[in-house]
């Protein structure tokens, strides 16, 4: 055996484990325009709350839910989280939380001082079901409508004025 | 008209670099003058029109032509007019415009600065360029046209560049890390062509190693760009975070930074021949993967750019081709190397081959950790975590090491055995490092951890010894060559880097407070009194900005103005931080949201030393240039015109005898 056709070998296993992943990878991401009207991807994470349990993405199916992508290293997510309080006190839509390459420590300290606006968090350390997702950073926030159907995307904070002014009459039919 | 303009320059530049692939591989195989020689003017040909298709995308942005997909995607009409020029690479589209654009000036350059080298040979290289520029340009205008129009015509106005993005250091940071990814396209070019010719001799490595050392420079500065950007604009003082594209700028620096010093021991001693043919391909490899990781969307980034599997199958197909194609040749030509040299254990060859080991490992270590996750959930569906604790743990395994051999390895000699009168000199600078770097630590910072002081003491020991041999050639009146001078600014500056990284990280303190107006907090010896609050406006956001009085040990310093952006059109809000820096410490305020009745959150915190980190990448880079303007390149030239004036002088007086 030629010594010098090792790297050769190595390269052509990599080769094939990129093709495998590729044939992986979602077929739609990023565009934002193209995620909206699309079926938001489903995902099964653990729990940041319960140890042990795992969110299912598919559990929210039948009412509104608005996806919050957030994490204690984001400024920004601390600015729109009073908001995210107050959409929770309405009860017109499931809110979740993806807690998006975060210390679980440190996101359930946070939710300790500031309060829970979130019906579940689902703990996404790597980013798995946020690349799904298309996400570029944190905050984005994704409407989902009750067939499990994106509708909007926010990204950044989620201000008092496009919650009442863009995204609630969209769960409320009165938009579109 | 014009973007219509810059598809067809794309065009023909395609069509060009196809000619260039195709004379330069196959007139020097069939022994063709002619196609040859048509070589060059299809690479004057690919440059001109690259140049004019990137001109038409810079003018469509700088005209604001919202026709186009891309500048209506990524530009704005109230963005001041050099960021509207950035945007050109701010995006996925334009940047792939701009990397073969800066492969047809690289390209032009070697065609230019070759002339003394065998035109079969540059033929060949150049060959080798139109081959890379080939795949590009197809996946380019495939997957990704820059100049594709908005089916429903012009809209009013784009959206914006993202705000991350619109600062200073972006503006210069890609291009700065594209021309240094590009800049091994050369070496691995070389390689190819010295391979395919099969005179593996050691000429082609004295004639690659300028071109890498300008490669590798770029990506220097570009790294260093990039992390200061990243710590300033980012606003929470982050400056590396083991990201995977990050990481896979790393890698090309890693293999890089081992190829200059294996091409090195191949010009000089004509050893490490195949494996530095092999280093040759793998850096440039390496920055091929990376564009394919970053591009693709297999892995999960903050810098991704928009990623499309379609767009991922290109890349990896076009990767087999070239990547597999210089393999195969390596497995071909490869066994026929042999080192006729020996070397002694204790030689400065053995300690290059040390380092060399080093930093593969090293590339191996940050390819795993980037590659983990992926595999993991690959082949057994799970998720597994790979973050900067595990990087910075694996990372310095073969990294210490390698610092501590860079002292021994500039007293050893080339081939002999002996350390000898070396010995002494090791000794005195490790004692002057120690000595130094515990009082440093432990007098001035009363610093108990492990990593600070072995950080420091290693760091100062690179510096002294690095200095020992030009300060004994000037006393003793010889001349310091820049070669010379350029390795000991590169090693000066992986020194300095080395003390200020870990001061730095063994030092840091910060605090996350909520402030009132008049309300101050204390760290360390800095105090910060919040004094208020007012509104300001910019080009094309509205900001709130806080003053900040800075006291060190009660003394007034200065004033810190951090701010709160909101940018109109993205509806975006970012914390622009404001950062006092100093030779003893930098400060960093960012200022987080009011959290009632004007009192505001803020991230406060205080890094010694962390401009040493931009000092040393500064002199590092200053080295590799320095060293590129060594005469033995210049030399080789003048030697070759002087043989070429000879020969036609022979000619001449042959002519006339007859």
């Amino acid at each position: 055996m030629n010594r010098f056709a090792i790297p050769l070998g190595i390269f052509a296993v990599l080769v094939v484990v990129f093709a495998i992943a590729l044939k992986r990878a979602p077929e739609k991401q990023f565009v934002q325009s193209a995620l909206i009207g699309k079926p938001a991807p489903d995902f099964v994470l653990p729990d940041l709350l319960t140890a042990g349990a795992s969110v299912d993405s598919k559990r929210f199916k039948g009412r509104w839910m608005l996806l919050n992508v957030w994490g204690t290293w984001c400024f920004e997510c601390r600015a729109e989280h009073e908001q995210l309080l107050a959409i929770q006190r309405e009860g017109k839509v499931s809110v979740v939380g993806l807690n998006y390459k975060d210390e679980d420590d440190a996101a359930r300290k946070w939710l300790q001082e500031l309060g829970n606006p979130f019906d579940a968090v689902a703990v996404d350390k790597e980013g798995r079901a946020a690349i799904d997702y298309g996400v570029y950073g944190a905050p984005e926030t994704f409407l989902v409508n009750p067939q499990g159907v994106i509708v909007y995307k926010v990204v950044s904070v989620i201000t008092p004025e496009l919650w009442q002014k863009t995204l609630l009459p969209m769960v409320e039919g009165k938009a579109l | 008209m014009i973007p219509e303009i810059g598809q067809f320059a794309m065009i023909l530049a395609l069509l060009l670099a196809a000619a260039q692939a195709f004379f330069g591989i196959a007139g020097p195989w069939r022994g063709q003058q002619r196609w040859i020689q048509t070589v060059y003017p299809a690479v004057a040909g690919q440059f001109v029109m690259l140049a004019l298709a990137f001109g038409c995308l810079v003018w469509s942005l700088v005209h604001n032509d919202f026709t186009v997909k891309l500048v209506a995607g990524h530009s704005n009409s109230a963005l001041p007019v050099y960021f509207r020029v950035a945007a050109a690479w701010g995006n996925h589209e334009g940047s792939l415009l701009f990397w073969v654009f800066v492969l047809s000036v690289w390209t032009l350059a070697v065609a230019a600065f070759s002339t003394s080298l065998p035109r079969p040979f540059v033929a060949r290289v150049l060959g080798v360029l139109g081959i890379i520029s080939v795949g590009f340009l197809l996946f380019s205008l495939a997957t990704s046209n820059p100049f594709e129009r908005l089916p429903a015509g012009a809209i009013f106005d784009g959206n914006d560049l993202n705000p991350v993005l619109q600062d200073i250091g972006l503006t210069i940071h890609p291009p700065m890390l594209y021309v240094g990814y590009v800049g091994f396209s050369v070496a691995f070019a070389f390689a190819c062509a010295a391979m395919l010719e099969g005179k593996l001799d050691q000429t082609w490595a004295r004639w690659t190693r300028p071109w890498t050392t300008v490669a590798w420079m770029f990506l220097t500065v570009g790294i260093a760009l990039g992390s200061w950007w990243a710590y300033y604009e980012l606003g929470w003082g982050g400056y590396w975070a083991w990201d995977p594209v990050e990481n896979s700028i790393l890698m090309p620096w890693l293999l890089g930074t081992a190829l200059i010093h294996s091409l090195a021991v191949t010009d000089k001693r004509g050893l490490f021949k195949s494996w530095t043919l092999l280093l040759a391909i793998m850096a440039f490899s390496f920055c091929l993967l990376a564009t394919f990781m970053v591009r693709s969307g297999v892995l999960v980034s903050v810098h991704s750019f928009a990623a499309d599997p379609k767009r991922g199958i290109f890349i990896l197909t076009f990767l087999a081709l070239t990547i597999g194609g210089a393999l195969s040749l390596y497995v071909w030509r490869a066994p026929l190397l042999r080192s006729e040299a020996g070397f002694d254990l204790v030689s400065r060859e053995s300690f290059l081959l040390f380092n060399n080991i080093l930093l593969v490992v090293a590339t191996v270590v940050v390819f795993g950790g980037t590659m983990a996750p992926f595999i993991a959930d690959l082949t057994r569906n799970v998720t597994i975590s790979v973050g900067p604790p595990w990087f910075n743990i694996w990372f310095f395994l073969p990294f210490l090491p390698l610092l501590a051999l860079v002292s021994i390895g500039t007293f050893a000699r080339w081939k002999r055995g002996q350390l000898g009168e070396s010995r002494r000199r090791i000794l005195v600078s490790a004692v002057a490092a120690i000595v130094l770097g515990l009082a440093v630590m432990l007098g001035l910072y009363g610093d108990r951890s492990v990593i600070g002081p072995v950080g420091v003491v290693l760091g100062l020991w690179i510096v002294i010894s690095a200095l020992v041999d030009p300060v004994d050639r000037w006393r003793r009146g010889l001349s310091v060559s820049p070669a010379i001078l350029g390795m000991t600014l590169a090693h000066i500056g992986l020194g300095i880097v080395t003390i200020g990284l870990t001061t730095m990280e063994s030092r840091r303190a910060e605090r996350d407070v909520a402030l009132s107006p008049g309300q101050q907090v204390e760290v360390g010896r800095y105090t910060f009194r919040f004094l208020d609050t007012q509104q300001v406006e910019g080009p094309n956001y509205q900001a709130t900005r806080a003053r900040i009085e800075l006291f060190h040990d009660g003394k007034p310093e200065s004033i810190l103005l951090p701010e709160r952006r909101n940018y109109w059109v993205q509806q975006q809000s970012l914390a622009e931080a404001a950062v006092g820096v100093g030779w003893r410490r930098d400060v960093l305020v960012t200022l987080g949201e009011e959290v009632g009745k004007g009192a505001w959150s803020l991230r406060v915190q205080v890094r010694p030393l962390m401009r040493l980190l931009w000092l040393g990448a500064v002199l590092m880079a200053c080295g590799g240039f320095l060293a590129t303007l060594d005469r033995r390149y210049r030399r080789q030239r003048s030697a070759a015109e002087a043989a070429a004036q000879a020969a036609a002088a022979t000619s001449l007086a042959g002519g006339n005898a007859t």
